[in-house]
């Protein structure tokens, strides 16, 4: 160990361990920004170049970096002297001066790091008058927003995106004031290999990346008299909604979501979580389907459109394994343009569906043209957990107030199986709990596959179904899955079905859900809650749900029919890199 | 098949003999730009794909060093040093009499592609200050009243 002095204060911390960790040990808080360690996913951005965290280390003449100076024994420190506060808030000012001042009305307002940081510091002028980066906004994409102008150079994007995601869309190009973090040739990021995880958005500290707002097309159809609106919720959107209001993280909101959603307007406040379970129903099949045709094997979950596309960019030659059924929210608009508007009357071009998500991803998935009919797109229009909230706040709602309400009938009965779609190894749980059934069958067999369970980036698990050991792997992340995938194409590893969703922690870890302002266990927490969920629903395998059954009787005839195919499968094509 | 087809089967002879590829992405760019003359887009993604980092990555690296070039040079390479020894001693002036004779600003190339002009930064001569080089040919202690015969020198050459 070794022995430090932190403002007057003696402690003994690891050796390796920075001023900025020692500090933290003693509750001593020392503003950061760009400064990034989110140790449960191995992201570390530590490359100290906003001097913000700058504090006076006795015997040195300059201030030391504490986020990137590592301590020595006998080292002492001082945090808060007028010296260190002034460098800090010097920092902040030069980063101000090449910095819009439009904080009222960006996208950012009340999360922004930098906006948070100049309030704790008092900075109440710009003593620094410089020129203003003038780069283009990109607005190229369905999902992600980036404004070059706010970014002040911390590189969290690109440590995330390149080493946690290994997607690499962005690189520091040009240098000086020049520098710029940009993609490939500057060009537009629907034109790259960007999978619209949303995480770089998750960890900016600025309004530099943001998400398309969908807001005021939503808006539009809820006051549109000709339409017909119908919403359906992601089962992760739940369990987070709350904290934008205040509530515990880790809150069920079910009730009051549902209750907020109605008084928003829409027609029909459904489940994801239905669609969830229909989607186990084809996936389950599938995957029987080719554990006794021969494979092709391993089949991969396709619900996570991030991954989609990513397998298409990075894994073109194995285009055959994922599974070809389209992601829940997906499936969901399909039967709610034919089965449903057949049963309430309604001309499905009048229909318009909306998915809340946790997900930016989605938004970009909603407009792919293989998930369509002819005349529309299954699902119209996509927002995030935050725009919810953000709609709930301009409808002038009292979230925390109001009552708990029941989803609509049909598509609102769900199962503990499709709660859990919202985490890590949910959806593979899912699958295994109907497969499991049917296979032995028996409903009354394993329901609770903890085996597969945990936030692990990569996890592998056997489990014994009806007398057959399936091998099974989870990864969450990117980088986690391509550690998986490239198992699989070098046949380093024999794997029956593979789980991966692209956020770390899977969906409840998602770009639209609340800021989760680097704190991990704010993602656990969120996931245990739709453990808890799952617990208390009195159904908990998908093919129990009395409405899939329904539905498959009167319309999609069996899982794995032609109808089915038609209307709930898909198909991937190669992009390049 | 494309306009750089060639030059691509020659740099991909150069990556064949590498031992590793990694850390050798700036060696396998100036082999690229001594081969083609500049950086294409096309190029930079061929690099990218061979040396398996990301294009961002490659790109990122091109546009800071200001060594690489990503577009086409002229014929006629005109490179003024500007480091601080020539630029004392007046090679500023050199510099804007040529971008004057030439139409053309520093770093920028003739539109009928003959002349490239640009700055550079100390080529080690500094006792020959200031300095301008023609296609690597070296001229020493140069005045504004040489640019016009450098021009001749090269114009026989065009």
């Amino acid at each position: 160990m070794i022995n430090v002095t932190i403002n007057n204060i003696n402690v003994a911390v690891e050796p390796g361990s920075t001023i900025l960790d020692a500090a933290k040990q003693v509750g001593i808080h020392i503003p950061t920004l760009c400064h990034l360690d989110l140790h449960d996913i191995s992201m570390v951005n530590k490359v100290g170049t906003c001097r913000v965290c700058m504090v006076e280390v006795a015997g040195r003449r300059a201030l030391a970096p504490s986020c990137s100076t590592a301590v020595t024994e006998g080292m002492v420190i001082h945090t808060n002297t007028q010296r260190a506060v002034r460098a800090r808030r010097t920092v902040v000012e030069l980063l101000l001066s090449n910095h819009p001042s439009d904080c009222l009305i960006c996208a950012k307002n009340r999360t922004c790091d930098l906006q948070t940081l100049a309030a704790d510091l008092g900075v109440r002028e710009i003593r620094y008058q410089g020129v203003h980066s003038k780069h283009p906004k990109d607005t190229s994409s369905y999902s992600l927003v980036r404004d070059p102008n706010k970014c002040i150079l911390c590189r969290r994007c690109e440590t995330m995106c390149n080493d946690v995601q290994t997607v690499g869309v962005y690189s520091a190009v040009n240098r000086g004031f020049e520098t710029v973090i940009s993609t490939a040739f500057d060009n537009p990021l629907l034109d790259t290999s960007c999978t619209f995880c949303g995480q770089c958005a998750s960890v900016c500290p600025t309004g530099a990346l943001t998400f398309v707002n969908d807001i005021p097309n939503v808006w539009g159809v809820l006051n549109d008299p000709d339409k017909f609106v119908i919403v359906q919720t992601a089962p992760a959107v739940r369990v987070a909604l709350g904290e934008e209001f205040g509530l515990p993280v880790g809150t069920r909101v079910t009730g009051k979501m549902v209750s907020a959603l109605r008084r928003l307007g829409f027609d029909k406040v459904m489940d994801t979580d239905f669609a969830a379970d229909l989607t186990i129903m084809e996936e389950a099949s599938e995957l029987i389907h080719r554990l006794q045709n021969g494979g092709p094997l391993p089949i991969l979950t396709s619900c996570c459109p991030a991954w989609v596309k990513f397998i298409e960019h990075q894994f073109p030659e194995l285009l055959e394994i994922p599974s070809t059924c389209k992601s829940p929210h997906e499936m969901f608009g399909a039967v709610a343009k034919t089965y449903l508007a057949e049963k309430l009357g309604i001309d499905p071009k009048k229909i318009v569906v909306v998915s809340v998500m946790p997900c930016l991803a989605k938004k970009y998935e909603a407009n792919r043209s293989e998930l369509s009919e002819k005349e529309y797109q299954n699902v119209d229009y996509v927002i995030s957990t935050r725009e919810l909230a953000a709609m709930v706040r301009e409808a002038g709602l009292t979230f925390n107030e109001l009552p708990d309400e029941d989803f609509d009938s049909p598509f609102g009965e769900s199962t503990g199986a499709s709660v859990i779609f919202g985490t890590t190894g949910g959806v593979i749980e899912a699958a295994v709990r109907t497969a499991n059934a049917w296979l032995t069958k028996s409903d009354s067999g394993k329901v609770d596959f903890e085996e597969l369970r945990g936030m692990k980036g990569v996890r592998v698990a056997t489990v014994e179904v009806a007398g057959t050991k399936l091998n099974i792997a989870i990864a969450n992340g990117l980088g986690n899955a391509r550690k998986l995938l490239e198992d699989v194409r070098d046949k380093k590893a024999e794997y029956h079905a593979i789980e991966i969703m692209a956020c770390p922690g899977g969906c409840v870890g998602g770009g639209g859900q609340p800021t989760h302002h680097n704190d991990y266990s704010i993602i656990k927490r969120r996931a245990n809650a739709l453990f808890e969920e799952d617990r208390e629903k009195p159904i908990r395998m998908s093919h129990l749900n009395p409405d899939i059954q329904r539905l498959y009787d009167e319309f999609l005839d069996a899982p794995y029919s032609e109808k089915a195919h038609h209307l709930l499968h898909t198909t991937y094509s190669k992009r390049e890199l | 098949m494309s306009e750089f087809s060639p030059q691509i089967a020659e740099l991909d002879g150069f990556i064949d003999t590498l031992d590793s590829l990694e850390g050798k992405l700036i060696v396998v760019l100036h082999k690229a730009q001594n081969i083609v003359g500049w950086l294409p887009t096309e190029v930079q993604n061929h690099i990218a794909h061979r040396l398996r980092v990301p294009a961002s990555k490659v790109y990122g690296v091109v546009t800071f060093y200001s060594f690489f070039n990503t577009k086409p040079k002229g014929k006629n390479k005109i490179s003024v040093c500007l480091g601080t020894a020539c630029f004392v001693r007046g090679s500023g002036d050199i510099a804007d009499e040529f971008s004057k004779r030439l139409g053309i600003g520093v770093g920028e190339t003739s539109e009928d592609k003959l002349y490239s002009l640009d700055s550079i930064r100390c080529v080690g001569a500094c006792g020959l200050a200031p300095v301008v080089t023609v296609n690597g040919k070296v001229y020493g202690r140069v005045t504004v009243k040489d640019v016009d015969n450098i021009l001749k020198d090269v114009g026989g050459n065009a």
